[in-house]
């Protein structure tokens, strides 16, 4: 058995201990610990800081308060949400199309802000879609999801979406490196000749933040972790963790963790851009889709795009260099002064941290160890700034804080451990309940992180809340980092996994938050701007309902003449101009769901009736103390019928009798 | 004759209502209640309501150039609750709006409408009546300008 193997089994050995004994060391000083009027934010007072965290599996993102724990928000982004009617009324199915068809589950798993100076400016959220490759944007004023955009050449989009300091770029490295090109109907054995592994650059624009795949690097095939661009310094750098570089296609559990070392890939993207203005680029014919959403027609566009521009690395030598790390890297994080590169092996006993000046003398002496898929290998030592001894195990992710301290979460040990960037001495740690995943920190992988909080993302909850049968939430918990140790305030329940994070202070958003969409800007095809404008059109088989809300009645309110093979399209525009009045819309029997329409806005619900009667409709949120009379009736007709499409609101019984509608 | 029959009994308890407000009969509705005395806050003027209208220039003879702006809001923001008849549909109609209320009344009511209904005696009485709380619809200061212009040619103004 070589050392590397010995090392595995044991560490393997110990896994097998935590999980059996199933509470980790110190997790019941976790639960007794706390201390809540930090966290106690009075009825009626704001939080700090708003915390973005991604729902992973749920396809979310929610948004919480900091240091309340308090939920405000989950924004629908890369799966269907009934409580938003997103994916489901017309305008907003676009959002989930892909070059695919219309995928309504994803997974969601990193947040990442747009900045500025390398600071957090506010102005979006980004997120990524991991299994159908994609990129969200989110508008921070809306706190909705203003544009995805489809990642060709990826499969697992992992990597993904962390940002340059002046929002230049995020990038999407895939995590699956699969066969790139014409022929991809290869045998999975011959992984080595065929994989590659495709890393996105997307560009940000200046002023409204569409996204564009600007290039794409084509790596050898490896399987890209996470990512962390440079800033400062570093600035025009960025660096990926990987793991897998033993380039295995099964088992790779084991398989995949044969190497004391895999790498961290530093990547000159500035160097970069200059190959690509140069015409460097070589055009690649693929599908994928960009979809966006418009306020102004309450819509969405979804296109398919043909084309990226990729560039060789293995050819266009100074872009890219690897560098060993150890061993299985998660996190890969640069420091507020963009010196300092963290990477976290998984599987390491030691967190190795690099020193940006070290890399850039390495590369100019060319200190190398060879080559890995033609990309220059820099020398471990030469790279190296030092080594966090002993810190515990399963390190994962680094954030920072003002003062010059990390703090890395343990996966397998569960905790948070606090040490010093340029001491490398360990300063504290806390137990965490239990098997934290990432950490955050206000700021903390930015150039100017408020030191104040670190919140734990755990994965595993048993026995802290109340059961609810076999699947239990999962959890995050905020801790107190303003003096020496560490101290946990308070925990929350979360939605989905609580994959990632990343904060900012509320001052940032809050009064740029919008409150109702003007009725004037409604550019909606089908809007009925007031109730003179409501009206039931048909067009062959297809009825335009131009139906209006608000509190506390639609117009119109009783709807005749549909007949069976109709669609029925409701398009109904909310009146209201008053902040947080939604009304919803719903129909019996309608397959497909329901709406909620903001104020302002127009939103569209398909129906296909399927039987002959009469089928009542209601708003779905309570809008006032008339809401439960908020109602009104449709007929169907058979197939045939000379039941004439008419529409009416408030008509007095008498009138209808005076026109019986004939059969 | 019905109607006016309806109309007369609506005024009636508009003003039972505006008697007995704030003292016994709304005490129970809104913590704010006890600021919205007729006399026991000098500050408060109920006939100008509370709102940045203090003083609204109108002519004797109607301008038509802001009255026909008025109707374009109340088509768009209005016309859903308020008719222009006297009749009552989710709110009171406009018939004779304008003889009710002082111009700055109606258009700090428009414009400020959750401190009128908190706080204004006239306003809290209508709430008991309608129920529903009118929606803030964001008008503009002009648009309340122009929807009053407008409420005037719907009471004869020529
Ligand atoms: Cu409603």
């Amino acid at each position: 058995m070589n050392s590397s193997k010995r090392m595995l089994t044991i560490l393997l050995a110990l896994v097998a201990l935590q999980w059996m004994s199933c509470k980790p060391k110190g997790a019941s000083n976790a639960a007794a610990g706390g201390s809540a009027e930090k966290a106690y934010v009075a009825p009626g007072k704001y939080d700090e800081f708003y915390n973005f965290v991604s729902g992973g599996f749920s396809g979310q993102m929610s948004v919480y308060g900091l240091p309340s724990g308090r939920l405000f928000r989950v924004i629908p982004v890369f799966s269907v949400d009934p409580e938003k009617g997103y994916g489901y009324s017309e305008e907003s199915k676009p959002m989930l199309m892909t070059s695919n068809g219309f995928v309504p589950w994803d997974d969601l798993h990193h947040v990442s802000f747009s900045q500025t100076n390398g600071e957090i400016d506010g102005r979006w959220t980004f997120g990524n879609g991991n299994n159908t490759p994609r990129v969200a944007r989110i508008d921070n004023k809306t706190f909705r999801t203003a544009e995805i955009i489809e990642i060709p050449n990826s499969a697992g989009n992992h990597s993904s979406p962390f940002i340059t300091e002046n929002s230049e770029y995020l990038v999407a490295g895939t995590r699956f490196s699969i066969p790139v090109g014409d022929n991809q109907d290869v045998p999975i054995e011959s992984y080595k000749d065929n994989f590659k592994g495709v890393i996105s650059f997307i560009s940000i624009g200046k002023e409204h933040g569409e996204m564009d795949i600007a290039f794409q690097l084509l790596l050898p095939g490896v399987n890209f972790d996470l990512s962390r661009a440079g800033k400062g310094p570093s600035h025009g750098w960025f660096f990926f963790s990987c793991y897998n570089s033993e380039q295995a296609n099964t088992l790779l559990e084991v398989n995949a963790s044969q190497r004391d070392k895999d790498f961290i890939l530093a990547v000159n993207w500035k160097k970069a851009e200059e190959y690509l203005k140069a015409g460097k680029g070589v055009k690649k014919q693929v599908r994928y889709a960009h979809n966006t959403w418009d306020e102004k027609t309450h819509s969405a566009k979804h296109e398919i795009r043909t084309e990226v521009t990729v560039l060789d690395p293995a050819i266009l030598k100074d872009i890219c260099y690897f560098i060993p790390c150890p061993k299985s890297p998660h996190g890969c994080d640069t420091d507020p002064t963009g010196e300092y590169i963290v990477g976290s092996g998984k599987l390491a006993a030691i967190i190795p941290v690099f020193s940006f000046t070290k890399i850039q003398k390495a590369i100019a002496d060319k200190t190398y160890d060879g080559e890995y898929g033609g990309i220059p290998v820099i020398k471990y030592e030469a790279a190296l700034h030092g080594e966090v001894k002993k810190p515990g195990l399963g390190p994962l992710h680094t954030e920072f804080d003002d003062k010059g301290n990390a703090y890395t979460s343990f996966f397998v040990s569960s905790e948070i451990v606090k040490w010093n960037v340029k001491s490398l001495e360990v300063l504290d740690r806390v137990p965490t309940y239990y098997s934290i995943g990432h950490l955050s920190i206000p700021g903390g992988d930015t150039r100017k992180p408020w030191g104040k909080y670190v919140v734990a993302y755990n994965k595993i909850t048993k026995d802290r809340y109340l059961p609810t049968g076999p699947e239990l939430t999962q959890s995050a918990q905020i801790f107190d980092i303003s003096g020496d140790k560490m101290q946990l305030i308070l925990d929350f329940p979360t939605i989905g996994e609580p994959h990632y994070a990343g904060s900012m202070p509320a001052s940032l958003i809050k009064d740029k938050s919008v409150k109702i969409f003007k009725i004037d800007e409604n550019q909606h095809p089908y809007a009925a701007k007031g109730e003179k404008e409501s009206k039931v059109v048909r067009e062959g088989n297809k009825i335009h309902v131009y139906m209006t809300s608000i509190r506390s009645h639609f117009a119109p309110d009783n709807i005749e003449g549909v007949k069976l093979g109709d669609e029925v399209y409701f398009h109904v525009t909310n009146l209201e101009q008053d902040w947080d009045v939604p009304h919803g819309f719903a129909i019996k029997g309608a397959l497909n769901a329901e709406l909620l329409i903001m104020p302002g806005e127009t939103q569209t619900l398909k129906w296909v009736p399927e039987k002959v009667g009469v089928f009542p409709f209601y708003c779905t949120d309570f809008c006032s103390a008339l809401h439960q009379e908020m109602q009104g009736y449709l007929r169907v007709s058979p197939a045939g019928s000379n039941v004439p499409l008419s529409f009416s609101l408030g008509k007095k019984g008498a009138d209808a009798a005076e026109k019986p509608a004939s059969k | 004759m019905k109607k006016m029959l309806i109309v007369f009994s609506f005024l009636g308890f508009v003003y039972a209502c505006n008697n007995e407000t704030s003292s016994d009969k709304t005490s129970g509705t809104e913590s704010t209640t006890k600021t919205t005395t007729d006399n026991g806050n000098p500050s408060y003027d109920p006939e100008r309501g509370a709102g940045k209208f203090t003083n609204v220039d109108v002519k004797p003879e109607l301008d038509k150039v802001m009255a026909e702006a008025g109707l374009k809001v109340y088509d768009v923001k209005c016309g859903s609750c308020h008719k222009l008849t006297d009749e009552k549909l989710v709110g009171p109609g406009w018939k004779g709006v304008t003889t009710r209320h002082k111009p700055e009344w109606i258009m700090n009511f428009v414009t400020n409408v959750d401190e009128m209904l908190n706080k204004d005696p006239k306003a809290m009485a209508q709430l008991e009546l309608c129920l529903v709380r009118m929606p803030n619809q964001n008008l503009t200061d002009d648009d309340a300008r122009h929807v009053y212009e407008f409420m005037r040619k719907n009471d004869g103004v020529k």
